[in-house]
């Protein structure tokens, strides 16, 4: 009966200090990224005041306000003007309009929230449902992309005439601005009877398979000359010194490529939506909201989009533990 | 008595480099009688290495005739007639050391049962037997570096390359490798080739020994060992090893003066 409870306590002890210290060490890792994210609402806050000035005052006029000033002569003043001469007014409508130049943040939050949370997956104003759309391009160009961009640093490293000449076109494709690239190749391959998808998977994979070729390029001559020359003593293939030496070498470089890669991939279906005025998708919820002036919508896009790109960078990363834990290159 | 494993004939290599031609190898004549244990011994920048190199067609000779095996360097490079031990291990860190060490063998395309059964026996040869299934990074440079003799001797080739491959590492380390490597060489009788920085090393590990200078590359002294085949670890103390030990060291300081 007695030794009964002097056996439990001491392992329930130990669990609550192992967990114990795991919560803190987690608390001690979490203070610095809420520190900043802290610092970035405050930030955010702060410049709400001066952005939102002009129709804080106009507000509170209409509400029933006198103010020194008109809204005429507030039309020629800087926001931070307008702050100084009506304080009180600046600072009462600024985190609460309806159309704010600068939304706050609680405002996007509440938006984002409402459109993901609340509304069914299906509806046309979910951004889940907008997000999925753009998510389909995104993940077809960023295989072609990568496949083409692996392709590529292939032929650079193992064909000098390759090396020569793709490398410079490759760097003089991304000069291009893809905003001016992107209404083209819609264009063409519409005239061609392509349409939907596949245009904004291709603007996608023109923007994501630069940074694969360029890690790639540097990952497949990461073998050090005394790599290759074993390979060599042993009369292998080139293809067997791809695929025994280069192929494995270059693996760190490609996650890395990768996680460039695949954000690249979305920045670039959400911009194949943009010519086409299209009605979904996160590009059409930017174009959507900047037509209609609803800021709220389009930081509450923006945002979506990051937390994708943030959510697809890392699945990447966590294919990259996998992989590198299963070769024995992570210690 | 067959033909030599290894025989050189006024062999040439010249350099061209940015600053002009850098001689390599002057008019190096050698043979090498199947079953030696050669050292090469002399000065960074004596051609050591790269007679090495020569051997194993990783360098092409501007001059002169070599046969290794009684064929050219590239063709016996693709008979797979020696196996190349590096200063480093070179150990290719994504393959566990049993993987490495039948890298070789799956290209050269050796069946999956053969493979294993000869990675077995060349680890049991460098007493890594225990290790197939580590990672490189968990083995000490000790260890690694026999993991490399072991990929080395796994497709028996007739012929060993070595160069420095005790370089890196520590006087006991060394001192152990280099009775292990002489007891693996009495066993297998293989042509060895050892290219090295010390006089102790190439005294107590070869029947020949060759003394080179630098600019340019050349041989200034070949001594055959009169040591017995066997040889503990104190032949070190013993007059003869110290009269070659002291041969070994003339020839260097000649070299050296000559140049």
């Amino acid at each position: 009966m007695t030794d009964t409870p002097a056996l439990e306590i001491p392992k329930t002890s130990i669990r609550s200090t192992r967990l114990g210290r795991a919560v803190s060490r987690g608390i001690h890792a979490l203070w610095p990224v809420l520190l900043v994210i802290a610092a970035v609402a405050g930030i955010w806050y702060a410049a709400c005041i001066p952005m939102n000035a002009a129709q804080s005052a106009l507000d509170a006029e209409r509400a029933g306000a006198t103010l020194s000033t008109t809204a005429a002569e507030r039309r020629d003043m800087a926001g931070l003007s307008v702050v100084i001469a009506h304080p009180a007014a600046a600072l009462s409508g600024a985190f609460t309009q309806d159309r704010p130049r600068l939304p706050a943040p609680h405002q996007v939050v509440a938006e984002l929230w409402d459109t993901t949370v609340e509304k069914k997956i299906t509806s046309k104003r979910s951004l889940v449902f907008h997000a999925g759309i753009t998510l389909g391009p995104t993940l077809l160009g960023f295989a072609i992309g990568s496949l083409a961009g692996i392709l590529l640093a292939v032929g650079i490293v193992y064909s000098r005439v390759m090396d020569l000449s793709v490398m410079p076109w490759a760097i003089a494709s991304q000069t291009i601005p893809i905003l001016a690239i992107a209404p083209m190749i819609i264009v063409v391959l519409n005239s061609v009877g392509i349409q939907g998808l596949v245009p904004k998977a291709i603007i996608s994979a023109y923007l994501s398979f630069f940074p694969v070729t360029v890690g790639m390029v540097k990952g497949l001559r990461a073998p050090t000359p005394a790599d290759l020359d074993l390979m060599r003593t042993w009369n292998a293939s080139a293809l067997r010194t791809l695929v025994s030496l280069r192929l494995p070498s270059s693996l760190p470089y490609l996650f890395a490529s990768l996680k460039i890669a695949v954000a690249a991939a979305l920045v670039g279906a959400i911009i194949g939506e943009l010519p086409t005025g299209a009605v979904r998708g996160l590009g059409a919820r930017l174009l959507a909201g900047s037509y209609y002036g609803q800021t709220i919508q389009i930081w509450s896009a923006l945002f979506g989009a990051a937390i994708v790109a943030a959510g697809l960078v890392a699945v990447i990363a966590l294919l990259e533990r996998v992989t590198l834990k299963r070769m024995g290159l992570a210690r | 008595m067959s033909a030599p494993a290894i025989s050189a004939h006024n062999l040439d290599l010249t350099f061209q480099t940015g600053d002009g031609p850098v001689h390599a190898l002057r008019d190096v004549s050698l043979d090498i009688p199947d079953g030696e244990f050669v050292s090469f011994i002399g000065p960074s920048g004596c051609g050591k290495t790269t007679f090495l190199r020569c051997v194993a067609a990783l360098e092409t000779p501007t001059g002169g005739t070599l046969t290794v095996s009684g064929m050219s360097p590239d063709a016996a490079r693709r008979a797979r007639k020696y196996g190349y031990v590096f200063q480093a291990a070179g150990l290719y860190p994504w393959r566990t050391i049993g993987k490495n060490v039948t890298l070789p063998l799956e290209i050269m395309g050796i069946p999956r049962a053969e493979r294993a059964h000869r990675r077995d026996e060349v680890l049991a040869l460098v007493e890594l037997d225990k290790f197939a299934n580590k990672y490189p990074w968990q083995l000490s440079g000790g260890m690694q570096q026999r993991a490399s003799i072991a990929r080395a001797l796994a497709f028996d080739a007739p012929i060993l390359l070595m160069d420095e491959p005790f370089g890196a590492l520590d006087e006991i380390v060394r001192d152990r490798l280099n009775e292990e490597l002489l007891a693996l060489w009495a066993r297998t009788s293989k042509t060895t080739l050892f290219v090295t920085h010390s006089i102790p090393e190439a005294v107590y590990l070869s029947t020949k020994i060759v003394v080179m200078s630098p600019r340019p590359g050349r041989i200034t002294d070949v001594i055959d060992s009169p040591l017995p085949r066997h040889r503990p670890l104190d032949i070190r103390d013993t007059p003869e090893f110290l009269a070659i030990a002291h041969r070994v060291r003339e020839g260097l300081r000649d070299g050296m003066q000559a140049a």
